[in-house]
């Protein structure tokens, strides 16, 4: 595929502590880790979506005023972000791993429609859904 | 003015384990633990962020539930009273009349005849969209739609 979304960001309080939770915990990889004075382009990569990149991004300078990055992290902590789908085969059993590694489930998995989704947050707030694929 | 993040996010722990157990009694006392701070101070900064009182917030949560439940089982509204929280199917009924306009029974057959339009989106987000936008009081909406004030309470729990 040669067009198409590479990077969403979304936004989180502290990039070290994103970066362990997303690779340690969650099994991405780190794409780009670039730092430049006070900005960090911190960007993971699902091991199976080599093409798509999450961009893990803090607010602040020098892209924000202190107000305008206060206003952001408010609202990450609040979980008023959009949630995060995530497909995966197996719902039960990744929930399972997560909170082994000690995740913070927001929902335990439930069976609907043939299918089974769970929840969980990252540090920062934002809230993921995990989505079994329905088997064809 | 504002919550201070760290202190919204110990408040959206707090909400969240709501979220997973709506069902249960979740007095102020028993938030503010799960959030580290004191009674007092977690209902005024809950309001604060979220905008509504964390009682209130509940109510919603389990309206919610319950509108996914007539909708998606069929299991009868007693039963549904029962797992979403209310002691009494009298309670619920009148609760629910006066958070959604509507009863039970009349959301069931609406969603029985057709539905909406939101099947390709997924389950857990169409439940929030269908969670009530209580901006007033229960009691309070009582009141204004009340011709006389006697049947009026204080309370909105269940």
């Amino acid at each position: 595929m040669s067009q198409g979304i590479e990077v969403v960001g979304i936004y989180v309080r502290d990039q070290d502590e994103a970066l362990e939770f997303y690779v340690e915990k969650l099994g991405f990889r780190v794409h780009t880790d670039a730092k430049g004075g006070e900005f960090r382009w911190l960007t993971v990569q699902h091991p199976e979506q080599p093409s798509f990149q999450l961009g893990l991004f803090k607010p602040g300078a020098p892209l924000h005023d202190a107000a305008t990055a206060q206003q952001l992290n408010e609202v990450v902590a609040k979980g008023a972000m959009p949630a995060l789908v995530m497909v995966v085969n197996d719902c039960r059993g990744t929930c399972e791993r997560l909170k082994a590694r000690g995740v913070e489930l927001t929902q335990e998995p439930v069976e609907r429609y043939g299918t089974v989704d769970a929840g969980f947050r990252d540090p920062s707030g934002n809230g993921w859904k995990l989505i079994e694929a329905r088997k064809s | 003015m504002g919550v201070d993040p760290e202190m919204l996010r110990r408040l959206l722990r707090a909400r969240d384990r709501m979220d997973q157990a709506s069902h249960e009694e979740w007095p102020v006392g028993r938030l503010a633990k799960l959030s580290g701070v004191s009674g007092a101070h977690f209902a005024r900064s809950f309001k604060e962020a979220f905008g509504v009182p964390p009682h209130r917030y509940l109510l919603t949560r389990r309206i919610e539930r319950a509108k996914a439940m007539l909708r998606e089982t069929e299991l009868p509204i007693t039963e549904i009273a029962l797992e979403t929280g209310w002691t009494s199917l009298g309670t619920f009924g009148r609760t629910f009349r006066d958070v959604t306009g509507e009863t039970p029974g009349a959301v069931r057959e609406r969603a029985r005849a057709g539905g909406d339009d939101l099947a390709s989106v997924p389950a857990c987000i169409v439940r929030a969209v269908h969670r009530p936008n209580l901006t007033i009081a229960v009691s309070e909406k009582r009141r204004q739609e009340a011709d006389d004030t006697n049947g009026s309470e204080e309370t909105e729990g269940p």
